[in-house]
């Protein structure tokens, strides 16, 4: 009977949302309690991106099965376009910033869209060294843009972004992206990871779903960037250069590609450890570096593999694994 | 400036990529993998050659030398420890295995010499007066000891037993194997092949720019590697042609456009000519199995 409930799609819909609405009231407590201080409280903030950002390349790299190397660029788009929109515009925040956010977003998909088209005709490595083009093509440019600021950087960003905003988009980010996974066009994006020629044999249009994924992967790349612009408040181009692609690879990889649950995981870890690590300050970064060699020398899948966890299954196995435990206790007082 | 000291000036860090470039194609044919530690190894050649010579007062023969045994073997020993236990896993996590080498590589070197950039001294001063013109003899020294050590490679791989093994392999692994070649050798040899070469173009590097930090491999790195794929990744002609392509683009945009997009133009030309021969221009197209 518990089994039919929490597989009952309406049910499931409920508990996600209680289960959502329960975490979002603990950050904030703990945020504004005055259990964390400032400056802990603002790394909420950072691993809200960053988990939008892993998330969204995943969604590229882990379920479409390519290796993108340029999703910084695609961010720094969205964060100058959203950062000049919300400069540009004098409206109340809650129209203003949306509106940036999905301004930042849409760039970052046209963008994505631009690259896509030519790049994703190659595959693997090649794939990998285009986007990386595109990416640097990206930075450069904005350096020598007028309105950009070039390297002095964009300065006099309002400061939008705060926990509540961030956390909500990280969660509209997982809801859209793990919804779209489950459909019929979330299958065929797996099934061209499986096998292109396969899919491809099967009536399912390459061009059209790696295009459309690879744009969607940029929104939101873009969307990060966003909130990105509008929490530091100031845009500096050599942020967005090649090692931060990187560092969001790295991130995906880690908690496994093709696991939204594991992005989500290394995403919020990786960003707090080298701040943890902040005592050793100059020995971190090398701690970073092999932490991640050892890591992919043991389990070169990444931490989580293909897993991923949604709650209604896992609160039945949980269910039934108590009911085994009391059964098999009831038994044996029987005997 | 004339054209001519431009296109001169283009050969000189052509030269260069060149050889690093050799390092990135010959490692990618064997293994498949793009080594991102690569561009690393010349920033550890450069700091090696600067602490030997100006800390402990070596010469310059030994220096270097001592930079190429030492790369060749930071190269093979980064292979076993880093690179094997992968090998037949997904690429992917072997890449990101290279970018941890990198970074590791990187911070361990500033944490040791700090990250300000350190000067080098010029090892081969004085110019050259040939017919009208003047060459500095850094880049006579570049061009003349990149041509010998790429004419030296291509003789290597084509005539010597050791060739003939790292051909077999890069062509198929597993009957590379049965036909009684030891394929772990031939990989360490070519990662140690690969590195020594690295070595020296960091000595070259170092000569005409005459100034060093932790950071300095990676764009090298980066565009040597392009380098590597304009040519036709696997090649070794195709490498030293897109080290040569790269480094006269990158200087004439210097020279006559504007440098600030020099990094542009070059990955701009990268694009072209992967999106009309996605195979570079001297690559053999990869034929589509089901």
């Amino acid at each position: 009977m518990k089994q039919s409930i929490l597989r009952n799609n309406k049910f499931r819909y409920l508990l996600n949302t209680l289960a959502v609405v329960l975490l979002y009231l603990l950050i904030i407590f703990l945020t504004s309690g005055g259990i964390l201080n400032r400056y802990q409280s603002n790394m909420f903030i950072q691993i809200g991106y960053n988990i939008i950002l892993a998330v969204s390349l995943n969604l590229s790299c882990g379920f479409l099965g390519q290796l993108p190397l340029g999703h910084a660029g695609f961010m720094s788009v969205g964060a100058y376009a959203s950062a000049l929109f919300s400069m540009a515009v004098d409206l109340p925040v809650y129209i203003e910033f949306p509106a940036a956010l999905l301004i930042g977003g849409i760039a970052a998909g046209i963008t994505g869209i631009i690259i896509g088209l030519p790049a994703l005709r190659l595959r693997g490595d090649y794939l990998a060294i285009i986007t990386l083009g595109f990416g640097e093509i990206i930075r450069v440019v904005i350096l020598n843009l007028k309105f950009t600021g070039g390297a002095f950087g964009l300065r006099g960003i309002e400061k939008h972004s705060s926990i509540s905003w961030v956390f909500l988009c990280t969660v509209i980010t997982i809801f859209v992206i793990h919804t779209l996974l489950k459909s019929r066009h979330g299958r065929a994006v797996i099934s061209i990871r499986e096998d292109e020629i396969a899919a491809e044999a099967s009536g399912i249009s390459l061009t059209y779903y790696k295009t459309v994924t690879f744009a969607i992967s940029a929104f939101f790349a873009g969307v990060a960037g966003g909130l990105y612009a509008h929490y530091l408040c100031i845009l500096d181009p050599s942020n967005f250069g090649f090692m931060k692609s990187v560092e969001i690879l790295v991130m995906v990889v880690l908690g496994g590609l093709g696991s939204i649950i594991g992005s989500v995981v290394s995403a919020s870890v990786l960003t707090v450890i080298p701040e943890l690590l902040r005592s050793f300050a100059d020995y971190r970064m090398v701690i970073y570096s092999l932490l991640l060699i050892i890591v992919m020398i043991f389990k070169p899948s990444g931490l989580f593999g293909r897993y991923d966890f949604s709650l209604g299954p896992a609160i039945d196995s949980a269910f039934r694994r108590i009911r085994g435990l009391i059964l098999r206790k009831g038994g044996a007082k029987n005997k | 400036m004339t054209i001519l000291n431009q296109i001169i000036n283009g050969i000189q860090i052509g030269s260069i990529y060149a050889l690093v470039a050799l390092g990135y194609t010959m490692v990618y044919g064997i293994v498949k993998l793009i080594n991102f530690a690569h561009g690393e190894i010349i920033m550890v050649g450069s700091y090696f050659t600067w602490y030997t010579m100006s800390r402990l007062g070596a010469p310059a023969w030994a220096a270097v030398l001592g930079a190429v045994v030492f790369c060749a073997v930071l190269g093979m020993v980064i292979e076993k420890v880093a690179y094997k236990p992968l090998r037949n896993y997904a690429r992917i996590s072997l890449l990101i295995t290279a970018i941890g080498v990198s970074f590791f590589l990187q911070n361990a070197v500033q944490l040791i010499f700090k990250a300000t950039p350190r000067m080098f001294q010029n090892i081969f001063p004085g110019s050259l007066k040939l017919g009208g013109m003047v060459f500095s003899m850094s880049a006579v020294v570049t061009i003349v000891v990149s041509v010998i050590l790429m004419i030296g490679l291509s003789l290597l791989v084509k005539n010597t037993k050791i060739g003939k093994a790292m051909r077999a392999v890069s062509e198929d692994k597993d009957t590379a194997q049965l036909m009684g070649i030891n394929v772990d050798h031939t990989i360490s040899f070519t990662f140690g092949l690969g590195s020594g070469l690295a070595a020296i173009a960091a000595v070259l590097y170092c000569s005409s720019f005459y100034q060093i930090e932790p950071t300095m491999g990676s764009m090298l790195g980066l565009k040597a590697f392009v380098a590597a794929v304009l040519g036709g990744i696997g090649s070794i002609s195709g490498a030293v042609l897109g080290g040569f392509v790269i480094g006269i683009a990158e200087s004439l945009t210097k020279g006559y456009i504007s440098s600030a997009l020099a990094d542009a133009i070059v990955f701009g030309i990268l694009i072209v000519v992967l999106i009309i021969k996605p195979s570079g221009i001297l690559g053999r197209p990869e034929n589509e199995k089901v």
